[in-house]
């Protein structure tokens, strides 16, 4: 069996921040070990811009992201494991591996990062009614086919669901000559960032449909339509309003799933909104060691969020191994009144440092004020103009708020709009 | 190319007709119009070994059900082919179901079906706690079984090529000569002929023996669709659970799968167009509401596909399996509607019975009709895989996570006998591709190991063959 | 006078920002954004919009049959697919490096197409 500090699942930008976080606490023996072929994760196929604004103050690609963590990873002496799966984790975090140089690893760790990331909806999980012709596949998988592997996957493209992914695809596919024949939100508001309805759909006047959805798919062997209907404030189709549209290509863009198969093999407790772990301020999961960051913990829209919430957790790993971590209770958290959920779920009130609260609200909201309070007392109070559910919203409170609070007690973060 | 026998029809019955004929020192070709083995009935039933007592008295549906289903556990350890005998129940929610229950019970006694039982409300409860508590009682049938229906057939058709038989792909029969010595078959992969012709072509058998004047099988193509539902639901049911039968069949049922998944359906709609598997609405509405009424906690929220079979319903009700009066060397079976799957073997022993009679073939020495077990890393403890990795590095690579699938599986997929020329074909045969994720992670990988192993530009790799292509041509 | 609402595309937060044109098309105010790239942005969209050109560039012999690449500056928007046409026509050799110049100054825009990843 070998033997490391840290292992880290996952070579993404969340395992690489990580593992660099706790590499430069001082931690000697790290592993990041990555199924795919190279560092990097989803990164690698995202080839647009608008990576590191927050985080290098400069607009990178995404594999220009994941290049400078992966060029400073390689500076150091964190090994690297790529094709490498790991099929368990122990209660006493033992991780097993695998992989088609080495077979089969088997590694005792002192902590461990999850950090394996999320996957994409399929249509299996929609119902949408129809045939099985092929043609019919997640935005992301599309992405991989255009970017990675350079063929078209169709040429004349409906896309369901309005999210970041199905968005940045619409713009993609257009560029390479495909025709994007409609954008369909189920929501009466898209799922994406405002900025890329602009520059993804508008700069090409590609219809975004909003209240509407794919109800049959259409063509036996290869697609060759799909029927959208409108659909009423249940989300339930609006007979009567069906409109067939000839297409080739359906892309899914309909939401993406933390991957924590694992964390749930390994008994790790979930949140059952983020469908990710519930952790402290740390990023350390009801699993003592084991932290958690990145898209397995909650989907983000910024990867700069997912660098910054993962040095947090390699920084968390360090104090563990090293056996820094404070403990002096901890303090809940809930969202309420439109707030969907709150990570971390927990903070331990000797917390070092000050902390931010990361949440989503449920619907469009606008000229909202947004409370942090503790029982009666209000903690902090803010204006916002507008908040959205496709957009990642954060609050932060200081450390020495945070020490004052009762232990057990739970923080509420609530929105009232005017 | 000349051959003693020509199936027509690589479904199940097809398969395993051909393994039985494989057992004889002749020349066997196995025609398949599309691109792999059980891409009709087979691919979306229920996968369901029925006890038996459903069918009427005397009829051939009774007789090779309960033969089927008695010979499926053996035939399934034989050929590695995953089969479990969880038992059936037949629940009733009132007096007057219960009734038809009794029926159902004396009905199995005469054909012959063992281990039949009238369960009341307890015993029912006992045995599956998540049934809705307006159960009555219950038919348990402790013969009942589930099986996995395509890797049946890819099993049979391994061990019949293994034996000699020609597996031919994407050989659509368009006409059919009769000629002096048997037939001349006019098919999509040129002229074939044959001394007999076994029409096991499912939903078109009616089509295949109107090519020969016999215009006496009468069919309708009844469609049933489908939910599947997560592992993680799997144990809202151990038994297969039916609903009292009506005129369209069985009645929606709920039950595990051999994969631990659970399975709920079938639906059943007359439809005109043979190949319309489309799922609807409507259908899937329907199912969902129909198995709440056995399992009222079920949560359609965990479906990880849904899909459609097409079922032959034959105007008779009855399996139609014989000679075509217009020529004794055409042999039709017809009809193959459930218990279809359960009676398959037994039907396979019917058939190669019936041809050994007329022909009066030799036994090959050197036949083998099992199969040995695919590997399944899944299933393996660390000792099996460090011992597999070291033989074979492809062992080591997963390309489906969901699933946890080696490279080196879909590579057997693929170089086995009658192996997987299209990613429906590679996930059938390995799961690749069936977990949560339904292929979105893995199935460009699979579109890559195609194209590599079957030396093919990545954009001529379908998703079942025909034009069901998954790439068009290159960005640059 | 004219006023116009615009969403910032500068970076992911997307500001919604007002602008005030006089009659000759010259910007008057520019509000609503957080940042000086804001400003610019809106003032730039105003007068003539440019964007980002990301995308892929034909590689022989590299470990992926494309290398992405991106406009080094924002291109005139109109003309997107110009630019497109030309990368189209592009074909490098492995080994490709992030920030090779896989073409010049294109379409005499200003912008040289750069790789973005190592193929």
């Amino acid at each position: 069996m070998l033997e490391y500090d840290l292992v880290v699942v996952g070579g993404g930008p969340a395992g690489m921040a990580a593992a660099l976080a706790a590499h430069e606490e001082g931690i000697e023996k790290i592993i990041v070990l990555e199924r795919a072929d190279t560092l990097g994760g989803i990164l690698e196929q995202c080839i647009h811009t608008g990576f590191g604004l927050h985080y290098f103050g400069e607009e990178l690609s995404g594999p220009e992201y994941a290049g400078r963590f992966i060029e400073e990873l390689y500076k150091t002496d964190i090994d690297v494991k790529v094709d490498t799966m790991v099929l368990d984790i122990s209660a006493d975090n033992v991780v097993t591996a695998v992989n088609n140089f080495d077979g089969l690893l088997t590694i005792q760790a002192k902590a461990i990062v999850l950090a394996m990331g999320c996957r994409e909806r399929p249509r299996g999980a929609l119902s949408i009614a129809g045939s099985r012709a092929s043609g019919i596949m997640t935005a992301g998988t599309a992405q991989k086919y255009v970017n990675l592997d350079g063929y078209m996957p169709g040429k004349t493209v409906v896309i369901l669901g309005s999210g970041d992914i199905g968005l940045i695809m619409a713009r993609r596919m257009t560029l390479e000559g495909a025709k994007v024949k409609a954008v369909c939100e189920l929501m009466p508001y898209s799922g994406g960032l405002t900025r890329n309805i602009v520059q993804c759909l508008e700069d090409f006047g590609i219809p975004l449909r909003l209240s509407c959805t794919v109800v049959a798919t259409h063509g036996k062997e290869r697609l060759e339509g799909v029927t959208v209907a409108n659909v009423d404030e249940h989300l339930k189709p609006i007979p009567g309003t069906e409109e067939y549209i000839p297409c080739d290509t359906l892309m899914l863009s309909v939401g993406l799933i933390p991957e924590n198969e694992l964390s749930k093999n390994a008994g790790i407790q979930l949140d059952t909104v983020t469908n990710g772990p519930v952790v402290d301020e740390y990023r350390e999961t009801s699993h003592k060691g084991v932290f958690a960051c990145g898209n397995v913990l909650q989907v983000h829209d910024l990867v700069d969020f997912v660098t910054e919430e993962s040095k947090l957790a390699g920084k968390g790993a360090a104090k563990f191994i090293k056996g820094e971590k404070q403990e002096n209770g901890v303090v809940h958290t809930k969202g309420e009144n439109g707030v969907r959920y709150i990570v971390p779920q927990n903070i331990n009130r000797a917390t070092d440092n000050d902390v931010k609260l990361y949440f989503r609200v449920g619907r469009v909201l606008e000229n909202v004020t947004l409370t942090v309070t503790c029982g009666d007392a209000v903690l902090l109070s803010k204006k916002k103009r507008k908040m959205t559910p496709g957009e990642m919203e954060y609050i932060t409170l200081k450390a020495e708020v945070i020490a004052k609070l009762p232990a057990d007690s739970t923080l509420v973060v609530s929105t009232k709009e005017a | 190319m000349k051959y003693d026998v020509a199936v027509v029809g690589a479904g199940v019955v097809g398969a395993l007709i051909s393994r039985e004929l494989s057992k004889y020192d002749i020349r066997v070709a196995l025609l398949e119009k599309c691109n792999d083995v059980a891409m009709g009935t087979t691919k979306a039933n229920s996968a369901i070994v029925h006890g038996g007592f459903d069918a009427a008295n005397g009829t051939l549906k009774a007789k090779l059900n309960v033969r089927g289903t008695e010979l499926m556990p053996k035939l399934c350890a034989d050929m590695a082919v995953p089969y479990r005998n969880n038992g059936s129940l037949v629940l009733a929610f009132s007096e007057e179901e219960m009734e038809h229950v009794r029926t159902l019970y004396e009905r199995g006694v005469k054909n012959g079906v063992p281990k039949l039982s009238v369960l009341d409300k307890a015993q029912v409860k006992a045995l599956e706690p998540h049934v809705s508590d307006e159960v009555v009682g219950a038919l348990l049938s402790e013969t009942a079984g589930i099986v996995c229906p395509y890797e049946l057939t890819i099993a049979a058709t391994e061990v019949a090529v293994t034996n000699g038989v020609e597996f031919i792909r994407n050989c659509a029969v368009e006409a059919i000569n009769v000629t002096a010595d048997g037939f001349l078959l006019a098919t999509t992969q040129g002229e074939i002929s044959a001394k007999y012709v076994v029409n096991a072509a499912g939903i078109h058998t009616d089509d295949i023996a109107r090519m020969i004047g016999d215009d006496s099988i009468s069919l309708v193509a009844r469609k049933g669709e489908y939910y599947l539902l997560d592992k993680s639901f799997g144990f809202m049911a151990d038994h297969t659970i039916f609903q009292c039968p009506n005129k369209m069949g069985k009645g929606v049922l709920v039950t595990p799968t051999v994969d631990g998944n659970l399975l709920i359906g079938p639906s059943a709609l007359d439809v005109e167009d043979k190949e319309d598997v489309d799922t609807t609405p409507q259908g899937l509405e329907f199912i969902v509401e129909k198995a709440k009424k056995s399992v009222p906690t079920l949560n359609i929220r965990g479906a990880i596909t849904s899909f459609a079979g097409m079922r032959a319903h034959p105007v008779t009700d009855d399996f139609i399996i014989g000679f075509s009066a217009k020529n004794d060397c055409f042999l039709n079976v017809a009809g193959i509607e459930s218990p279809g799957l359960s009676a398959a073997p037994a039907i396979a022993e019917m058939v190669a019975g019936l041809l050994k009679e007329k022909a009066d073939w030799q036994e090959k020495k050197d036949c083998v009709l099992t199969r040995k077990a695919p590997v399944r890393f899944r299933h393996m403890t660390k000792s099996e895989r460090e011992a597999l990795i070291a033989k074979n590095k492809a062992y080591g690579r997963i390309i489906c996570r969901c699933e946890t699938i080696t490279e080196g599986e879909i590579l057997d997929a693929i170089h086995a006998p009658a192996g997987a020329r299209d990613v429906d074909g590679v996930k059938r045969r390995t799961r690749a591709g069936m977990g949560r994720c339904q292929g979105g992670f893995c199935g460009s990988k699979v579109v890559e190991i195609l194209s590599r192993e079957l030396n093919m530009p990545m954009n001529e790799i379908t998703k079942f063959g025909g034009n069901s292509k998954i790439l068009f041509e290159k960005t640059k | 006078m004219e006023k116009r609402d615009l969403i910032c595309v500068s970076c992911p937060i997307g500001c919604a920002i007002t602008v005030e044109l006089d009659d000759n098309g010259q910007v008057i105010s520019v509000t609503g954004n957080t940042c000086k790239r804001g400003d610019s942005y809106a003032r730039q969209e105003c007068t003539h919009p440019e964007r980002m050109l990301t995308s892929t560039v034909k590689v022989e012999g590299g470990r992926l049959p494309v290398v992405p690449v991106k406009s080094s500056v924002p291109v005139p928007k109109e003309m997107l697919f110009d630019c497109m046409s030309e990368i189209n026509k592009v074909t490098v050799k492995a080994p490709v490096k992030i920030g090779d110049v896989v073409l010049k100054n294109i379409l005499n825009t200003g912008a040289d197409i750069v790789a973005t990843n190592e193929v």
